[in-house]
Order: C-alpha cells, then sequence, then structure tokens
C-alpha cells in the first residue's frame, strides 16, 4: 500500500490540490495504510489526548522524580504568571509550563503520550494546551491537532530520525517543536504552506543540539529543552502566519538535521558520556544518584 | 518506510521516562517473552550501545524486564517488575557489553526454564518502535507491525510449501516472508508476517506438518 506523502512536499501539495487540511489527510492516510475506520482511529487519538491532559494536571500540582533532578518547576511557573509581570507573555510562559509538567511526569516515571518521543513528549500537549486558551478549539480540532503533528513527525521519522541516540535531541525535541509549530499554525487557521514554513523555521533552530542527558536521565536538560522547544514553537508558528517563510525548503531542513545527526560524535548521542553530562557538576550529580559506581564514566 | 501508523508518532501511552530506552526495551522484553510461549525461569539480559550506557537512568532494566512478565508499554508494574519477577521466581541478570553493534539501542535476551532456552536480539528505534533483528542467530526483520508466524524447520523441499498451503487453507494472506538458514541441510526459520492474527489450532495444525519443529506467533 503506498503512502499519501513521503515529505513534507507532497503532503503540502496533496493538502493544497484537494483543499483538505493537513490532519485530514493523516487521519485519510492512517485510514488506508493501518486498513482501520476513521471512528476508530479518532477515538484513539482522543484516549491520547485524554493522557495528555492528564499528565498535564497531575504535573501541575507537583511531582518530583526519584533522583531529584527535576519536579517543581512547572509550579513555579504557574505562580510567577498569576502575578502578572510575565515578560514574554501569558501564552507563551503558559505553553512552557505545560511542556515542563509534562515531562516532570515523565521523568518522575508517570504515564504520558509520547510526542515523538517520551523525552520530548512536553512540546506538542504543552502548546496545545496553551494555544487553546486563545483560539478555544473543539475537542475535534485538539484531536486534529495531533493529527497535523504526527503528519509531519511521520516525514521526520521516516526520512531522518526521531531518536536521540541515533540524531541527538534535534532528533527528539527538535522534531517536536517543529511538530508543534506547524500543528499550531493549522489551528490559528493557517494555510498547509504556512504549517511548513513554521515547522522549517523551527527545525533550523534546533539543528546540532545534542543530547547530552546528565547521569543518562531523562531529566537534565531534557525538562527545560522542552520548555525551549515549547517557546520556539509558538514564535516559529507567528512568524509563518506574519508571513515569514523558510529560505531553505522544509524537506531540505529535514535532511540536513539527518547529516548533522549522522555526524554526531556518540558521546554526544544519548550515551551520557559528553556535552552537559560531562561536566564537573554533571559527574558530580552521576556519582551522587548512583553511588560510588560513576555509570560509563571515561575509560 | 519503518513507521507507518500515525500512532508510532503520537504515542504511545507509555510509563516514563525514555520511549526508547523504557517502552521500546519493555517491547522488546515482550516479544522474546511471547515467542518463548511461557514465563522463563531465568534471563541474561546483554545491552548494547546507549543501553549500556545509560540502562539504570532510563529504567531500561525493569522495563525489560516487565516485558519478560508480558506488560504493555503502559503498565504501572513495569515500575516494580524486579519484585514480580522475584515473587514468579524469575531470575535476571544484566550484562553491559562494549563491542560494536550496528544500531545504538541494542539488547539480547537470552532466556530459558528446565525445557529449552532462546536468544533474541531486538533494537529500539526511536519513538517507543522496535525491531526484532535476530533469533537464535538467525538473522530477520519483523517490524512489529503485523502480526507474524514463525516456523522454526529441517531444511528440506517441501516446508515452505506445506505451511504455505496451509495457511491458505484457512485464507491466511501473506504479507511478507523471509527464510532462512544457519547451514543447507540443517535447522532453517520461516518468518511469515500475515495480515491477521491466527488462532491457536492453525499453529498446531502447522507443527503437525513433517519437518517442522516449533511454531510461534506474534500477535500484532
Amino acid at each position: 500500500m503506498e503512502a499519501l506523502f513521503r515529505n513534507v512536499r507532497e503532503l503540502v501539495e496533496r493538502a493544497e490540490q484537494e483543499n483538505k487540511l493537513i490532519s485530514e489527510i493523516m487521519i485519510e492516510q492512517e485510514m488506508l495504510l493501518m486498513d482501520r475506520s476513521r471512528e476508530d482511529i479518532m477515538k484513539q487519538m482522543d484516549r491520547n489526548l485524554t493522557v495528555m491532559e492528564e499528565a498535564v494536571e497531575k504535573g501541575l500540582n507537583g511531582v518530583h522524580s526519584v533522583s531529584g533532578l527535576t519536579g517543581g518547576d512547572a509550579v513555579l511557573l504557574q505562580e510567577y504568571m498569576k502575578k502578572g509581570n510575565a515578560l514574554s507573555g501569558d501564552l507563551l510562559l503558559d505553553a512552557v509550563s505545560k511542556a515542563v509538567a509534562t515531562n516532570e511526569v515523565n521523568a518522575a516515571m508517570g504515564t504520558i503520550c509520547a510526542t515523538p518521543t517520551a523525552g520530548s513528549a512536553g512540546v506538542v500537549p504543552g502548546t496545545l494546551f496553551s494555544v487553546k486558551n486563545k483560539l478555544n478549539p473543539t475537542r475535534e480540532q485538539m484531536i486534529r491537532y495531533l493529527f497535523t503533528s504526527g503528519a509531519f513527525g511521520f516525514v521526520v521519522a521516516n526520512n531522518a530520525s526521531i531518536s536521540g541516540a541515533a540524531g541527538g535531541c534535534q532528533a527528539e525535541v527538535g522534531s517536536a517543536a517543529a511538530m508543534a509549530a506547524a500543528a499550531i499554525v493549522e489551528m490559528a487557521g493557517g494555510t498547509p504552506q504556512q504549517s511548513s514554513e513554521a515547522f522549517a523555521i523551527t527545525m533550523k533552530n534546533m539543528l546540532g543540539l545534542v543530547c547530552d542527558p546528565v547521569a543518562g536521565l531523562v531529566e537534565v536538560p531534557c525538562v527545560k529543552r522542552n520548555a525551549m522547544g515549547a517557546a520556539n514553537a509558538v514564535v516559529a508558528a507567528d512568524m509563518a502566519l506574519a508571513g515569514v517563510t523558510s529560505r531553505i525548503p522544509c524537506d531540505e531542513v529535514i535532511g540536513a538535521m539527518f547529516e548533522i545527526g549522522q555526524s554526531m560524535p556518540s558521546a554526544l548521542r544519548e550515551t551520557a558520556k559528553g556535552g552537559l553530562a560531562a561536566t564537573p557538576t554533571g559527574k558530580w550529580l552521576e556519582s551522587k544518584i548512583f553511588g560510588g559506581a560513576v555509570v560509563g564514566s571515561g575509560q | 518506510m519503518k513507521f507507518k501508523s500515525v500512532f508510532d508518532i503520537i504515542g504511545p501511552v507509555m510509563i516514563g521516562p525514555s520511549s526508547s530506552h523504557t517502552a521500546g526495551a519493555a517491547r522488546i522484553g515482550r516479544v522474546a517473552r511471547d515467542l518463548f510461549g511461557r514465563q522463563p525461569k531465568w534471563a541474561k539480559i546483554h545491552l548494547y550501545g546507549s543501553f549500556a550506557e545509560t540502562y539504570k537512568g532510563h529504567s531500561t532494566d525493569v522495563a525489560i524486564v516487565g516485558g519478560l512478565l508480558d506488560y504493555d508499554t503502559f503498565d504501572e508494574r513495569i515500575k516494580t517488575s524486579f519484585e514480580e519477577a522475584e515473587k514468579l521466581g524469575m531470575s535476571f541478570e544484566f550484562i553491559p557489553e562494549t563491542g560494536h553493534v550496528d544500531h545504538p539501542n541494542t539488547a539480547r535476551i537470552v532466556i530459558g526454564d528446565e525445557r529449552s532456552e532462546m536468544s533474541l536480539m531486538g533494537i529500539s528505534i526511536g519513538g517507543g518502535k522496535i525491531e526484532i533483528t535476530e533469533l537464535n542467530g538467525f538473522p530477520l526483520r519483523l517490524s512489529g507491525n503485523h502480526p507474524a508466524i514463525l516456523v522454526v524447520h529441517e531444511d528440506r523441499s517441501g516446508c515452505i510449501a506445506n505451511v504455505a498451503n496451509c495457511l491458505y487453507k484457512y485464507d491466511i494472506n501473506i504479507g511478507h516472508m523471509e527464510v532462512s538458514r544457519k547451514e543447507k541441510g540443517h535447522m532453517a526459520l520461516m518468518v511469515i508476517e500475515i495480515d491477521q492474527n491466527v488462532d491457536r489450532a492453525i499453529l498446531d495444525e502447522l507443527s503437525e506438518l513433517p519437518n517442522i519443529t516449533q511454531v510461534t506467533r506474534i500477535a500484532d
């Protein structure tokens, strides 16, 4: 069975020619490739949305990981916003806090929905539940937000990578942020082409991001990278909606991300051997958490 | 196309913290358990690449043991799988390896009991998705997107035709099929991806065919 799209260009062309939303093309492809009914597919995505809502709610009530490295920042951000002098604006900070909330729950071994991975699970729901307050979408539009994100993620996963071990953090939070930017554009009423511009602009600013988790835990710097991924997504969506375009086409940006991932040294691809993980404080935290035996320390 | 479904991207619903190192690891363990067909008594788990470097931090160990206990990615019992394994009398050992492998997230799981033992190599390719690359020394490619039947058999003429005929009798369509053997005339393996799940009775019928040693299935 042939896919309806293999890259972003085909996805956008199909949406424009058939005068359909990107989310609709994704739903139709899922029906075709997986031989499932629309109702069945919508129901499953609705359940995933519910998991995301519950994770954000849990995180906003305050959670802490077993290691003690992360937790409580979502609460701090919400309290700060209530004071009313947030410089970067409530919508942006709300997205950031909800992205953090999700990843804090993930780090605490709570239940989350991977989007596209667990380490990058905060960005898509974080932006969704923040933008929601401004755009007042229906439940179906919220579900469609996830299909639009999924359509772009599908292209990245098949043409590049969504694995930090294979392509660094650019493949995880980078992909998540770019997927979210594209979905925000659709929810805000932008065109399929504008979604792809938002994706390209976001991804360009995530290129080269390495995966260097302290002590190998999905905590430092993962939680804060989700925060900034969410901020990046919202700003890029605004840029695309304003009519700003990417000089480098979306699929070529994805290609560049893949190439960069291939040339990244293994120490910077989720092995906890380089980058922040290898800083004095990173090493100290590692030995504190795992006792005397420092996992994977330099030979 | 490695990723076929939107739910490979928006999903799975899972216990944190890592889709590749926790959810994917649990799935590799669960496929091993499926293929073994019953609760193993012991497990030796070799970890390579990033799995070997960071398995403690990512709870890869509890996830694989959880998979060996037949838990899904979202099963809360993953967190306490070590205790659950002890209750069930399954011993396990983790062996971080330094040898080079093609994929950074690779695990070789050797499991067994008093009746038999089995070895499986799996890789976690991102977002919780996995591939099984080797079974009992046979290289294979299983996407995990479709139900599959694995048939261990003697390398004799007619085996493949007999299995295909039997599936045809029950109107089961073959989507993808691979046959491999270690040595001419000895043990061989058929990997058959099919469009629908098959009943136990059909598997039993397959295993009654001449020169067939073992038949197992992987449900979708």
